[in-house]
């Protein structure tokens, strides 16, 4: 008589170390082989839609700040934007330029939390801290300019809440020029490491016909080798005033696709952002931030779908009026929440360690996921 | 084979140059500070607790209508005709006697969405961050500067005032309203 | 010797060596692991940039005793459905096994707390001794997280105590003993009389023995390292994946053992290194006692000696693990049984021809 076995369910989360916030994940488990993969949301759930619905158009902007959380300046960007196009109104020059260098600085901040996480993830330690010290830095930058760290409030509808601060442009260079050998550090340290390459080199393969297929978008598309990015495919604000690369993975440690794919590009897409930093701060105009933002924001009866390239992926906001100063709709697309639906196809098959290692290099924000 | 031993090597290697870069930091000066002893110095922009400046306050909920949480409820109570209750800095004439203005920190957001539309800038963010509090109750703040009892009495003015004002209107057509009960008939 | 002078004090056998084996204990593995909890917080704070506890105490050197004090006054939390008797045999299991090591070890010529002549054996033995105590904790807790992390570290420690002994075996073939206390007092003189240095023999063959002895203690030191599960071999404790593996349900004082017998391990393999490749308690470069013809001194210098070695081993270990992320448990075992048994047997045989040439 065969040895009856039965598999073991393990839930990973919603308290769990490495599960970055309140994500539970039902494992079915062979051993340390994992079967399926069932995550549970819905943890963090704080009704941003339907909270939209009682706001004023301003009002909704921190609230839009407090979906992905690491990357709270392009939540707002999204939206601003989105309205913008709902009430047709063009904002100065100046005012794009702010966004775009914000913006640039939120994905750097963000992908050092991305990178440094999935350090941790991995047992590294230390290139975590060494992450968010740096990322402290632009932290600091984006509260001397609107007195916030975390949930800005500073891109609005129409304009920003502040110019820049004074002695923003220099402190900037600065950052550029400090951060460049970090990054040559945190490769020295992490991403040649032969441990960690052989955690997450041909883990997690993701390949390109099924990334498209499940809608993934942003770095985790482009590790799959597709060249992919809304800043240059649909171009918005002044992106197509910038000269930048877009890195596609080629699986230069194992397959195309792979874990380490999606970091390196999160470490590639952080010099490629501050070369557009570099050329903005350089070609910024002069001007009101204030001058377009409208008194009183009541767009016409209609819809519009706005995309923009978050951190993570394609955010978009369907922002839907019906003529009132509260929008009847706000709908967001986000990347995280359309990413998280992969982990069963990825999961199969691998260990419980690659558990970790695959939902990291994911890099899902469970704040924008539950939303 | 020569997989093999490159393998072994480049496991080696890398763990030295890791090594390497981990040892250059163990002297370098550290980035964290001391807290409660030493406090970074904050940007002027710095958006922590709210303030209110009453004197210059007018009462004209524009901020308690611009918070996305509505931590901030304001009452008002309307001067009496004659009554100076003074101006505001920048030379405008209160109208209003604030009775109430609470600000409940444990909903605010510290979003600035308050500070923009106020018309005399007396709602201000201050760059004060400690102030936890045991109990979530302490954490509701008032500014108003009125003692209770002249809130209070504040109230009861303009309630009398009202009072007088709708009995001197009546006064002349007291008897008006018997009949117009009998009026609405189907 | 400590031996012989407690007997004289005291007068009675037992009593002398209670003291003896209480000895290791209060002098030497609760200061040393309250001094390396420190040690590493500090030296990983710096690491990090960062400067590590600062309150207690100058530098907050007294921060572990802080926390020492404060696991002894937690509640200590049993879950429901744990196997009670296993749950707590388990951490005292383990802390036993490590502190079993402690005897065999010389620290200085005067101070070993058993001389037995099959030290390196007895040590390894004993140290193995370490898997049934958490195979019981992971067993016991009832809890997924902690059986995985338990098989984890059975499998581990099992497959690499193999290259361990396969490069102790190779030291033995050199040397013909298996006493530590002889081995360290062979390596005496200078520096270059060490192991890693091809050991005190002059001659030709001390010489073609240093590549070899390098690698053997490369892989002896990685081996030794999995043993004790430190990073990049801390997958049984793996927090990101296990929470914190086979102790996850443990807290208070139980916990405080299972940390101690971590620390004590550390030092214990380290130790082991030392007195393997780097001439035990002997100084490389001569004693002060000698100098002065003091030579009382000797022991006690002997003494610094070995623990200025260990400590430093120590530091590597610490060193290491704030640097370098860790394994996976396929990776783990290819690492021993496709690297590190294989290149220890050639080595072996290697030396093995040397040797009989």
């Amino acid at each position: 008589m065969a040895l009856k076995t039965e598999e073991m369910i393990l839930n990973m989360g919603p308290q769990h170390p490495s599960t970055h916030g309140v994500l539970r994940l039902e494992l079915e488990l062979e051993g340390e082989i994992i079967i399926g993969a069932k995550p549970h949301i819905g943890y963090l759930h704080r009704c941003f839609e339907k909270h939209c619905e009682a706001m004023t158009y301003p009002q909704v902007t921190p609230y839009t700040d407090r979906m992905d959380y690491l990357a709270s300046m392009y939540n707002e960007f999204g939206y601003a934007l989105a309205v913008e196009k709902l009430l047709g109104i063009q904002v100065p020059e100046r005012v794009e330029y702010i966004r775009v260098i914000m913006g640039e600085f939120q994905r750097i901040a963000s992908h050092l939390v991305a990178i440094g996480t999935y350090g941790l993830d991995i047992g590294a330690m230390t290139p975590f801290l060494y992450c968010f010290r740096d990322r402290e830095r632009i932290l600091s930058l984006f509260e001397q300019t609107c007195g916030a760290r975390l949930l800005y409030n500073y891109i609005w509808v129409g304009g920003l809440s502040h110019d820049l601060h004074p002695d923003f442009i220099n402190q900037a260079k600065d950052f550029i020029k400090y951060f460049r050998p970090k990054i040559k550090e945190l490769n020295d340290l992490l991403t040649n490491n032969k441990i960690f390459i052989d955690r997450t080199a041909n883990v997690g393969i993701l390949p390109l016909d099924l990334a498209i297929n499940y809608g993934i978008s942003g770095p985790n598309l482009r590790a799959s080798g597709f060249k992919w990015d809304i800043r240059k495919d649909d171009p918005y604000s002044v992106y197509n005033k910038f000269d930048f690369e877009i890195p596609i993975g080629n699986g230069t440690m194992g397959t195309v696709g792979d874990c380490w794919d999606r970091y390196y590009i999160r470490v590639l897409e952080m010099e490629e952002s501050l070369k557009i930093i570099e050329q903005a701060l350089e070609q910024i105009p002069e001007g009101d931030v204030t001058s377009a933002i409208p008194k009183r924001i009541k767009p016409a009866v209609g819809q519009v779908y706005s995309r923009v390239e978050n951190p993570r992926g394609e955010l978009g906001y369907f922002v839907m009026s019906d003529g009132s100063v509260n929008p009847f709709r706000v709908k967001v697309k986000g990347p995280s929440f359309v990413h998280l639906g992969i982990m069963n196809e990825l999961l199969k098959g691998y260990m419980i360690a690659d558990v970790i290692a695959i939902l990291g290099s994911i890099d899902i924000v469970l704040g924008e996921v539950d939303r | 084979m020569k997989e093999y031993f490159k393998n072994a090597w480049s496991a080696l290697f890398t763990i030295f140059v890791g090594m390497k870069v981990t040892f250059k930091h163990l002297f370098v000066p550290a980035v964290t500070i001391q807290y409660p002893d030493v406090k970074l110095q904050l940007p002027e922009r710095e958006r922590n607790r709210l303030y209110v400046n009453m004197d210059d306050c007018i009462g004209c909920d524009q901020c308690a209508r611009a918070c996305p949480v509505d931590c901030i409820s304001i009452e008002t109570v309307k001067g009496l005709p004659g009554e100076d209750l003074g101006k505001t800095s920048n030379g405008k004439r209160k109208a209003l006697w604030v009775t109430k203005f609470d600000i409940d920190f444990a909903k605010c957001c510290y979003c600035q969405l308050c500070v923009f539309p106020c018309p005399t800038e007396c709602i201000y963010m201050t760059d004060v961050y400690e102030f936890s509090e045991f109990e979530r109750s302490n954490l509701i703040y008032d500014f108003v500067t009125l003692t209770p009892q002249e809130r209070e009495e504040k109230k009861i003015n303009y309630a009398k005032f009202e009072a007088e004002k709708a009995a001197a209107k009546l006064a002349p057509a007291a008897v008006k309203p018997a009949e117009s009960k009998e009026a609405p008939k189907p | 010797m400590i031996y012989d002078f407690f007997l004289k004090i005291t007068g009675s056998n037992i009593l002398a060596s209670i003291i003896q084996s209480l000895l290791p204990l209060f002098i030497f593995i609760l200061p040393f692991a309250l001094f390396a909890v420190w040690l590493e917080r500090k030296v990983s704070a710096h690491m990090q940039d960062r400067l590590g506890p600062m309150r207690v105490g100058k530098h907050g050197w007294l921060q572990t005793v802080a926390d020492i004090l404060k696991l002894i006054q937690k509640e200590d939390i049993v879950p429901n459905d744990a196997d009670k008797p296993l749950f707590n045999i388990a951490p005292i299991l383990v802390f036993v096994g490590s502190y079993a090591v402690f005897a065999a070890i010389p620290f200085s010529g005067a101070f070993i707390g058993s001389n037995i002549d099959l030290g390196i054996i007895f040590i390894i033995a004993a140290s193995g001794f370490v898997v049934a105590g958490i195979l019981m904790a992971g067993w016991a807790s009832n809890n997924k997280y902690s059986l995985l992390g338990a098989m984890r570290s059975a499998a581990q420690i099992i497959s690499y105590e193999i290259p361990t002994v396969l490069v102790v075996l190779t030291i033995i073939m050199i040397t013909g003993t298996t006493n530590l206390a002889t081995l360290s007092e062979m390596q005496t003189g200078h520096f270059w009389n060490w192991m890693i240095f091809g050991g005190p023999n002059f001659g030709i063959a001390k010489f073609i023995f240093i590549p070899f002895m390098i690698i053997n203690f490369i892989i002896i030191y990685i081996s030794t390292l999995a043993e004790v599960n430190r990073t990049p071999f801390d997958i049984p404790e793996a927090e990101s994946e296990l929470v914190s593996g086979y102790h996850t349900e443990y807290s208070g004082m139980k916990f405080a053992m299972f940390f101690l017998a971590e620390y004590a391990n550390m030092f214990a393999v380290s130790a082991i290194v030392t007195a393997l490749f780097f001439g035990g308690y002997q100084s490389p470069i001569g004693y002060l006692g000698n100098l002065f013809g003091a030579h009382w001194l000797i022991p006690i210098e002997q003494f610094i000696w070995f623990t200025a070695k260990g400590i430093f081993f120590v530091f590597v270990q610490m060193w290491l693990r704030w640097t370098l992320p860790r394994l996976r448990v396929d990776q783990l075992m290819a690492a021993c049984w496709k690297y590190l048994i294989p290149i220890a047997f050639v080595n072996l045989i290697i030396i093995g021809l040397i040797t009989v040439l």
